[in-house]
This record gives C-alpha cells, structure tokens and sequence, in this order.
C-alpha cells in the first residue's frame, strides 16, 4: 500500500502527460484530461499526506531491490507537504491556463509539458536516492525548456538562452557532486549517506562535495551570486508558465538544499554556516533591491522571488529547530503567494495591454475586486497580518534574533520594508492612477467565460493564504513535526532501511 | 591509472570553463559538452578502475568470480550520457533558432529579454 501511495502521484502525472500528447489535437478533450490529472494528483498527494501524518516516515523499496542497492521511495512531513502544494499550483495551473494558453501551444502539448514537469518535481520531493534526484531534476528541466519556449517569441527565445545554459551547468556540477560522494562512500542512498558521509576521514572531500551541490541547488534555487537567470527568463513566457516555474522549480532546488543540508551534511562546519548566512543577506537585499528598480509587473515579481528565497536559506542556515519551522513555513507561502501574485499580474495584463507600469493604470476603478484579489496576497509578501506572509516572517526573524544572529534579523526586516516599496509600487501605479490612455484600455476586455477562467484560481490562492494566515496553529504544529523530522533523522532512517545501521 | 584520470578531468574542466565564458553560444555549447564529459570521468573514476575485467557473471553462476569492474558508475554514466544527449540536442536547436530568430550568436548581445536601460 505504501509503495502505490509513494507513486501514485508520479505515475498518475506521467500517464496524463500521455493521455494529454495522445489527444493534443482534440482541444476539449486534452482540457478534460489535463484537469482531472490534476485533481487526481491532488487526491493522491492528500492521502499520501494522511499517510504520513498518521505513521510518520514511510518507504518503498522500487522493483523490490532493497537499499542500498536499489532505489527507494522516501516520504516524511516535509516531502509530503512540497507535493501537496505541487499539487494545489498543478489545479491552478491547470485552470488558469484554460484562459491563457492559445490552441496552438495547445496542440504542441503544453499539458504534456505541464504534467511531465509535475511528474518530475513529485519525483524529486519522494526520492531517497541522490542519483534518481539528478534524473528526476533532469525531467523538470527538460519539460520547463518546452514550457519555457512554447509560443516563439523572440523574448522567449532569448531568455530560454539565458536559462538553458545555466540551468545545464548546475545540472552538470550537481552530477559532479555525486560522483565525488560515490566514490567516497560507495552508497547513494540518501539515508545510508547520513552515516556515511561524517565517517569520510578526508575533511577536504566533504566540504569540496557540500559546496559543490551547495553551487549546483544554489543555481537552481536563484541564490546569490547565481541567480541572474531568472530575472532574465521569467517574465518571457506565458503567465501562467511563469507562475508554475516561480512555485516549483526554484522550491525543488531549495527543498534539495534543505534535504541535503539536514540530513547528510552538517551545517555546522564552520565555513559552510558561515557561507549560508552570508549568501542568504545578500540574495535578499539585491533581490529585493534589483525589484525596487524594475518597472514592468513580472520582473519585479521575478526578483521578489529571488529575494524571498533568501528568507528560506535564512532559516536554513540557523539551523534551529524553530529556524527550520520558519524555512518550511516560508517555503509553503512563498509557492502560494508568488504564483497567485504572478497569476494577477497575467489577468492585469489582459486588462490593460502592457506589463510596463507605466503604460497601465486605474484598475482600482474598473475592476476593484482584482484590486483587492492583489492587495490581499502582496500585503502576505510584505509579511503584514493576518496573513500567512506575517506568521513565517515572524517565525524566520524569532528564530535568528533567539540564535544570536541580530544582522541577519535586521537585514530580514530591512528587506521585508523593501517588498513593501515594491508591492505599493505596482498597487500605486497599476491600479491607483489612472490610465495613461482611458480609451485604449476600454477597448480590452475578457469575455466572462476566460475571466471566470483566469480568476478561479487566483481566489482559490487568496483564500488559501487568508485562511493559512487566520489559522495558523494547527499548520505551525505540522511544520513543527516536519522540522523536527528533519533535524531527527533516525525515523527518516529506520523507514528507509528498515533498521538503524 | 586514477591520478592520471583526475588530472585529465581538470583539464578538460579548465577547457571547457575558458570555452564557456567566451561570449559566443556556439563555442559554449563546446564547452558543455567537454564539461558533461568531464562529470561523466569523474563518475567512473569514482567507481575505481579494474584492467581487463568487464562485469559479467561467467555462465551457470550467479555472482562474478574473483575481482571485476563496478558496473553500478557504469550504470551512472550511461545515464548521464543519455540525458546530456538529449539536453544538449535541445541546446544546439535552441542556439541556432536564436541565431535565425535574434540575428546574432553572442550573449552579450541578445538584450531582447532584458533591454539596456538607455533604450527606455
């Protein structure tokens, strides 16, 4: 039973991404197919979650080869909660794109695409074993280049460039990694490197390997200095592409680091916490900095995401168990947030025809309810309550002024003053002021079947925010056991294994 | 053997970094290639290199006898190759449809996504 709630939701993407290529010229029916892919990923990954709460950490040794020979399977707290955001965006994704995505991306298999991106990050949250990690990142990889170029745009084309070449270094540095693990340890099973990687006498050969994935998740994640392919290939395909790169691929980078970093290297060797704190200060001031100097709505949205990710390895790098709380927290709402975010944005543009602030203007007075559907998920960003933005700033910020690291706290609420800017930026432009060319912009409307469409999802983001945000408690218990289940691995280990070694 | 191989490895890393950070895409692509070539030694030679001992189980047994090859950093090279392959497939269609749809081969010079502030 384990083992088909642990695949279910990668055979259940992967086999819609085919029943979605098999009828890519039949347009309702690939919809169909596409939607209810989605919401049986989403049934999946809830029970999955159910099985988890209730056992703790469960395994599933593939094709009955048993580890450390064999791949397995892994589920703990944190891997369930990633996949069942994953699957939250997948439906929103999904219906979202019912009003965006044109016919002919359609048939050259943008829901094949999409599931085939799902399937890969499932894959990479269940995994136990870090070369079945680089493949499964592989597959993400390979369908966001398909999502990213899908339309031709000479824009796409040049940010695909941009985010082809450096994506396929930290691809090849990563694999690097693990031929230097498994050459020192013998083993690339993740719960048998727990205890093998401290047991290498060659101190240089652990650091070497940390910084390594260090650089190859810190590419993929967008941490500083390596981040500069976001920016520049983000806000170059569809809306609600961006919106499904901005919640998944940059949060399996940061769930690989997280996974990587508790439990097999140990943070606290000196030089790498170090590393970690600086590295996060400085992704969030210039992330947020280089927002503060954009005018068009998905750059500044982009760099936000850089700059948010730097709260994430904040927590990380702590490495307290309320830190940890903080980072699973922030990761959670980044995903909701950020792509609800992005998904306004996309309607906003529909509304008034430009992403450039400068050309667009009085939303407030045409359309107030998107007006609010922005304000309520861009006050989260901001970290204002009651919304669930507020709790994981609170919790990361705690936890590095209750471990002494006041700068990094400072620099944690300096930055959180930044988004704000940024944030009443887009409000003050895109929907305070009024419109450059009034006529122009009345000209543009959405029937109300596509804006049905097109907002469906973002209310379902925002309620999910609010209510994550109103009541907190019972998720901040969740998360506490999942940081716990990081930090003690032994669960972790005794699933996988069977025993401890 | 595996001295002489990590040295090899550095250079062909050292290679294929002087070729990436040129500004043409092409000759970058020539260095990915070298570089996916270096990680993949770097697998193998982590799995220790054997002479003239392919792992093969002799026939009516069902282990290797004596000494032979670690066929799981083959497993993981072949793995790697395919998978570069098709990256990399996807990388030189993606670079010569840049080259006929932004006019140009330089990375320096595609500013079509981020335009230079002087632009407006």
């Amino acid at each position: 039973m384990t083992a088909v709630l642990l695949t279910a939701p990668i055979i259940i993407s992967f086999l819609t991404a085919i029943a979605c290529f098999l009828a890519r010229h039949d347009r309702v029916a690939q919809r169909w197919l596409s939607l209810l892919g989605s919401i049986a990923l989403l049934i999946a990954s809830f029970l999955l979650a159910a099985e988890v709460i209730r056992h703790g950490p469960i395994a599933a040794a593939m094709g009955g080869w048993l580890p450390p020979f064999g791949i397995v399977l892994v589920a703990d707290l944190f891997a369930v909660s990633m996949v069942v955001i994953s699957a939250i965006i997948a439906v929103t994704t999904t219906i979202y794109s019912f009003g965006e995505v044109t016919d002919g991306e359609e048939r050259f298999g943008f829901h094949t695409l999409l599931h085939s991106l799902l399937a890969g990050g499932c894959g990479a949250f269940l995994t136990g074993d870090i070369f079945n990690l680089y493949v499964w990142f592989e597959v993400m990889l390979i369908a966001s280049f398909g999502l990213l170029i899908l339309g031709g745009r000479k824009e796409q084309i040049d940010g695909a460039v941009k985010y082809v070449v450096l994506n396929l270094i930290s691809t090849i540095a990563f694999l690097t990694g693990i031929g230097l693990i498994y050459g020192a340890t013998g083993t690339l099973n993740m719960a048998e490197l727990r205890d093998a990687i401290p047991a290498i006498e060659n101190d240089t050969v652990v650091l070497t390997t940390a910084v390594i994935f260090l650089f190859g998740f810190g590419v993929k994640a967008a941490l500083f200095p390596v981040f500069f392919w976001l920016p520049a290939s983000y806000h170059t395909p569809a809306v609600v592409v961006s919106s499904l790169f901005t919640a998944l691929m940059t949060k399996v980078g940061v769930y690989a680091l997280i996974r990587f970093f508790t439990l097999m290297y140990d943070t606290q060797m000196p030089q790498m916490q170090t590393m970690l704190l600086i590295i996060a200060a400085f992704t969030m001031v210039v992330g947020v900095l280089g927002a503060a100097a954009q005018n068009s709505i998905r750059r500044i949205l982009a760099f936000h995401s850089v700059s948010q990710i730097g709260y994430i390895l904040l927590g990380l790098a702590i490495f307290t168990p309320l830190a940890l709380v903080g980072a699973i927290f922030f990761i959670i709402h980044h995903i909701v947030v950020k792509a609800n975010l992005f998904l306004v944005g996309g309607v906003m543009t529909r509304l008034t025809g430009s992403e450039d602030l400068a050309k667009i203007g009085g939303l407030w007075r045409r359309t107030p309810w998107l007006a609010v559907l922005f304000l309520l998920p861009a006050l989260s960003l901001a970290g204002l309550p009651p919304f669930f933005g507020f709790w994981a700033k609170l919790v990361v910020i705690q936890a590095s002024f209750e471990a002494d690291a006041y700068l990094y706290g400072f620099i944690a609420l300096f930055v959180g003053l930044l988004t704000m800017y940024s944030m009443s930026k887009i409000w003050m432009e895109g929907f305070w002021k009024a419109h450059p060319n009034p006529s122009g912009a009345a000209a543009l409307s959405l029937s109300r079947n596509e804006l049905a469409l097109l907002v469906a999802p973002i209310v379902l983001l925002t309620v999910a925010t609010t209510a994550l945000g109103l009541f907190a408690s019972p998720f901040f218990d969740i998360a506490v056991q999942a940081a716990a289940q990081l930090t003690e691995t032994d669960a972790y280990v005794r699933a996988v294994l069977g025993t401890l070694p | 053997m595996e001295p002489a191989l990590a040295i090899l490895i550095g250079v062909i890393v050292a290679a294929s970094l002087y070729l990436m950070l040129s500004g043409n895409m092409v000759r970058f692509l020539f260095g990915l290639v070298l570089l996916s070539n270096a990680a993949n030694l770097v697998i193998f030679v982590g799995g220790r290199l054997t002479y003239a001992a392919p792992p093969l189980v002799p026939e009516g047994l069902y282990a290797p006898v004596g000494v032979v090859a670690n066929a799981l950093p083959q497993a993981l090279v072949l793995t790697a190759i395919v998978i570069g392959f098709g990256l990399l497939a996807f990388a030189l269609v993606l670079v010569h449809r840049a080259y006929q749809v932004l006019g140009t081969v330089e990375g320096d010079d595609m500013r079509v996504a981020e335009p230079r502030a002087d632009k407006g």
